[in-house]
């Protein structure tokens, strides 16, 4: 095969990854959601068990009127949703699905500084769109946002250091080709800590402060309507996409398997991301949002302390076993 | 810069060179556009142009590992506090008329002197260096981590003195202008009602970045 053609193939792939995970997490979102709270959740759209439903919304959206309101600054608010979803799309060529170089998007040298960097541009997004919309609903939301990721980004970035000083490479696939099975209970802490955080800075419940929508109406999103505010929905799905398939190559061991599982790494890939996905609605349905006082005081009190001491142990770990 | 370019032809540069000049370009005019609009939050959004143009031209000169701690440091963190403090304090939509310094002039020439200093001592030290871009990455994470803690172990001690310096300082002043707050307002709320707590962890956040 030649490179241009690889290289395409490559993107189309990542491309449709970046298009259908997300909605079949949306949909496992409302199925899972409905029946945790003794409903059915969406029954008809499509004919099986409402199938479809996320395919009416999406066709419902773009249907819609695209306003900006007078007094936003018109060229920031319409950027600002691509510029929320856009790097989720290239974070996700970096993460390896499988075992070798065929199994990944883009083999990148110092692949867990571009994840975490891409991601971090991704909330820029909202703080433009909390900005720009001129609403002090929105402009609260781009404030608590901003708060949200100074506080989460710290232990997230510790964490993941904590595993590139493990695996002694900062390329993603030379992790999981570093991978043992006592990785799992050494980096425990690491794993928790790096997942919690990276809730936070998707603002899934119950870390949804800065878009409580009971309170400050969707946050940074109020103004938006129709295609623009499904692409930041987009974004929130394809940030739990990326935030699941990130904890599983770092901490979880991505394609390896209990069972020599030859061919079949890609399969526990998707499983781990499948389960932790489940995990990331769960967590939505059991608990109630944090008040942004305790959200600070979670992220310095708790996670910052938690993540240094795993690299503690990690280190004196390193040493010994050398 | 004219020896490397003697040996490797001038006149025909490779694609690398002239992306290499156009994101220069576009990164350049992104800085001058980020000091002179007059719309303060614009400006910051200019900036992580500037920034990113930096990241790429890193890129380009096969530094991947610096760029992308760039992107992550400058765009994700530095530039998130700028638009934090903005919304904070004053982000007006549209133009602000008071946005202008009467040091312009100082500025201007402290910015340029600093930067014919930066182009002089670059150009003096690499004068005929050449990246060969198809052999082994010199810019790689494991070449800039050998160097780094080899050759450069003092400046980066050094470094990172300073930013601990930094550090307690500005928890000093933070607590500071609580202590005062506290003496001025007479009571003293202790902390608990999240409208006392929320300013301190703030001012610590700002501290640890």
């Amino acid at each position: 095969m030649n490179d241009a053609l690889d290289v395409t193939l490559r993107l189309l792939i990542v491309f449709v990854v970046f298009l259908t995970f997300p909605l079949i997490i949306g949909q496992t979102e409302h199925k899972v959601m409905a029946h945790m709270q003794g409903r059915l959740g969406p029954m008809y759209a499509g004919g099986f068990h409402g199938w479809a439903q996320l395919i009416a919304d999406g066709v419902k959206f773009a249907q819609k009127e695209d306003v900006v309101p007078t007094g936003a600054d018109r060229r920031i608010f319409q950027l600002a949703p691509a510029v929320a979803l856009l790097p989720y799309l290239l974070v996700l060529l970096a993460i390896p699905i499988g075992p070798g170089e065929g199994a990944v998007g883009q083999v990148i040298d110092a692949g867990i500084f571009f994840v975490l960097a891409v991601m971090g541009v991704g909330v820029l997004g909202s703080l433009m769109a909390g900005w720009a919309s001129a609403n002090k609903f929105s402009l609260l939301g781009g404030l608590r946002t901003a708060a949200q990721l100074l506080a989460y980004e710290l232990p997230m970035l510790l964490t993941a250091a904590s595993v590139a000083m493990a695996a002694g490479t900062v390329s993603l696939p030379g992790i999981l080709d570093a991978f043992e099975w006592w990785w799992l209970p050494w980096q425990i802490v690491g794993a928790i800590v790096f997942f919690v955080a990276g809730l936070a800075e998707l603002q899934r419940p119950p870390f949804d402060m800065p878009v409580a929508d009971s309170e400050i109406i969707f946050g940074a999103y109020t103004e938006y309507t129709g295609l623009r505010f499904a692409l930041f929905l987009l974004a929130e799905y394809a940030g739990i996409v990326v935030l699941c398939g990130l904890t599983t190559v770092l901490f979880l061991g991505g394609w390896h398997g209990p069972w020599g599982a030859d061919g079949l790494g890609w399969v526990w890939t998707l499983l781990k991301t499948a389960v932790l996905a489940f995990l990331v609605i769960w967590l939505r349905v059991t608990y109630p949002r944090l008040r942004e006082d305790q959200l600070q005081k979670l992220s310095w009190t708790l996670l910052v302390p938690l993540s240094l001491a795993q690299i503690a142990l990690t280190g004196v770990v390193k040493v010994v076993i050398n | 810069m004219s020896l490397a370019a003697a040996t490797h032809g001038f006149l025909s540069p490779t694609g690398v060179e002239i992306a290499f000049l156009l994101v220069g370009l576009v990164t350049f005019g992104a800085a001058i556009v980020t000091v002179t609009t007059r719309q303060l939050v614009h400006a910051a959004l200019w900036l992580v142009v500037t920034l990113g143009g930096l990241a790429v031209e890193y890129l380009l000169l096969t530094a991947e590992f610096i760029a992308w701690v760039q992107v992550l440091i400058y765009v994700g963190s530095v530039v998130v506090l700028l638009l934090f403090g903005l919304m904070l304090t004053r982000a007006p939509i549209g133009r602000s008329p008071d946005a202008d310094s009467g040091n312009r002039w100082a500025a201007l020439t402290v910015a340029v002197a600093a930067a014919a200093a930066l182009v002089w001592v670059v150009v003096d030290a690499f004068r005929a260096t050449w990246i060969d871009l198809d052999g082994p990455a010199a810019g790689s994470t494991e070449a800039t981590g050998a160097s780094l803690f080899q050759n450069w172990v003092l400046p980066f001690e050094a470094l990172s003195v300073l930013l601990l310096a930094a550090l307690v300082g500005a928890i000093v002043l933070s607590r500071k202008a609580k202590a005062e707050a506290a003496t001025a307002s007479g009571s003293t709320p202790s902390g608990s009602t999240p409208a006392g707590s929320t300013p301190v962890t703030r001012s610590e956040k700002e501290g640890t970045r």
